[in-house]
C-alpha cells in the first residue's frame, strides 16, 4: 500500500538512518516551516533564510515553541525555477544533475548546461535574507547578502496602472486558476483550522469558477498574509498553472516595508505591524479625530 | 486590484458622533457617484 507523504516523512524523521536518503539541492523550494504548525513533539528542521523567517513567524504567532525545534540552518544562494527551465526545452526533461552552480538538464535528444543564476526563482533574485535568521547549527558558512536597490519593480509597474489596467492585469493573471488551493496549502501562513473558502455557514465565497469568486479567494488570502509574508515563493512553486501568486503578496510586503519599516520574521520578540498599536502610527486618524471629514 | 480608489473610504467615527457619521456618508456618496455604477467584482447570478 502506498504511504502518504506525511507519514513517510514522519516515519523517516524518527530514526537517524533514513536521513541518508534526504536530498538537498537547488530544487528545495518548498517551505518546511509549513509542517511545524501546532506540532507538539520535538522536531528537527532544515531551514533556508526564508524558511527560518517563517519559523520565527510561527513562534511569534504561538504555532510552535522555540525550544521544541532544532533548526539546521542552510545559508542559501537561491533556488531554481522549474518553469524557467522547462521553457528552455521543447521536449520532456528526462535527466537532472548539478555540480556547484552548473545545472545539467537532459531531454531525449538534447543536453544543456545552465548556470543557476540564469534560472533563479524570481523571489530569490530579490532576496535580502539568504542566511537563516535563527538556527541551532549551520551546515555551511554564511553567504553574502544581496543588496537590492530596487526590490519591488514589479509592484511599482502595477501601481502605476490605471484602475482598468489593474483590473485587466489581475483578470489575465488569474484566468487559468483552477481553485485547487495548492498555493494556500503550501503556505506556512495559511494554517486556519477552517479556511474561509471552505466555510459553509456562512459561505463567504462561491466555490465555482466564477471570476468574482476566484478573485475573492486570492485577494482575501493575500490580505491574511499582510505583514507576515516572507516572499518564500512556496505559493508560486506549488501552483500547477504557473500563476504568479506573489503579485498579490508582494504589494503588501512593499507597503509593510515602506509604511512600517517592517519585514516579516526577523525578530522573535516583535509582533507584526497590523497586530500592534503604536503612537508612531503613520496614519493620524486616531490622534486627530474630528479634524476633517474623511 | 482595479477597483477605483474613489469607492474606498476609511473613517474613524465614534458611536457618539452621529452628525459626523451623516457628513461622512454624504461625502462618500458624493465621491462614489462621480465614478458611476460599479461593474467590477460583481457576481451575476442567473435565476
Amino acid at each position: 500500500m502506498k504511504k502518504s507523504i506525511s507519514s513517510l516523512v514522519s516515519s523517516k524523521g524518527r530514526y537517524p538512518w533514513p536521513a541518508e536518503q534526504f536530498i538537498w539541492d537547488n530544487n528545495c523550494r518548498i517551505n518546511l516551516a509549513n509542517y511545524l504548525t501546532d506540532r507538539k513533539e520535538k522536531i528537527g528542521i532544515i531551514a533556508k533564510g526564508c524558511d527560518s523567517r517563517n519559523i520565527v513567524t510561527h513562534i511569534v504567532e504561538n504555532k510552535i515553541k522555540r525550544e521544541q525545534i532544532h533548526i539546521i540552518g542552510v545559508p542559501c544562494n537561491g533556488m531554481i525555477d522549474k518553469t524557467k527551465i522547462s521553457s528552455l526545452f521543447d521536449r520532456e526533461i528526462t535527466g537532472y544533475s548539478e555540480t556547484g552552480d552548473t545545472i545539467t538538464i537532459k531531454t531525449i535528444s538534447d543536453e544543456k548546461n545552465i548556470h543557476k543564476n540564469e534560472v533563479l526563482n524570481s523571489n530569490c533574485t530579490t532576496c535580502t535574507h539568504r542566511n537563516p535568521v535563527i538556527y541551532d547549527e549551520l551546515v555551511a558558512d554564511l553567504v553574502e547578502e544581496q543588496i537590492i536597490e530596487d526590490p519591488f519593480p514589479d509592484v511599482r509597474r502595477i501601481e502605476e496602472m490605471t484602475a482598468d489596467e489593474k483590473w485587466n492585469h489581475f483578470e489575465e493573471l488569474l484566468k487559468n486558476c483552477i481553485r485547487c488551493y495548492a498555493c494556500r496549502n503550501a503556505c506556512p501562513l495559511c494554517y486556519c483550522p477552517t479556511c474561509f473558502v471552505d466555510e459553509s455557514g456562512p459561505q463567504w465565497v462561491g466555490k465555482g469558477q466564477d471570476t468574482t469568486d476566484v478573485r475573492t479567494f486570492h485577494y482575501l488570502r493575500a490580505y491574511h498574509c499582510a505583514g507576515r509574508c516572507t516572499d518564500c515563493g512556496a505559493c508560486v512553486e506549488a501552483c500547477p498553472m504557473d500563476i504568479n501568486v506573489r503579485d498579490f503578496t508582494r504589494k503588501l510586503n512593499k507597503d509593510s516595508l515602506e509604511i512600517y519599516g517592517w519585514e516579516a520574521g526577523l525578530d522573535e520578540t516583535k509582533r507584526p505591524p497590523l497586530d500592534v498599536y503604536s503612537p508612531e502610527d503613520p496614519n493620524d486618524f486616531i490622534k486627530y479625530a474630528g479634524h476633517g471629514i474623511l | 486590484m482595479g477597483i477605483e480608489k474613489e469607492r474606498l473610504h476609511f473613517s474613524w467615527i465614534s458611536s457618539a458622533e452621529a452628525t459626523k457619521f451623516v457628513d461622512v456618508v454624504k461625502e462618500v456618496t458624493r465621491i462614489v457617484e462621480t465614478v458611476g455604477p460599479n461593474h467590477k467584482l460583481v457576481k451575476k447570478i442567473s435565476a
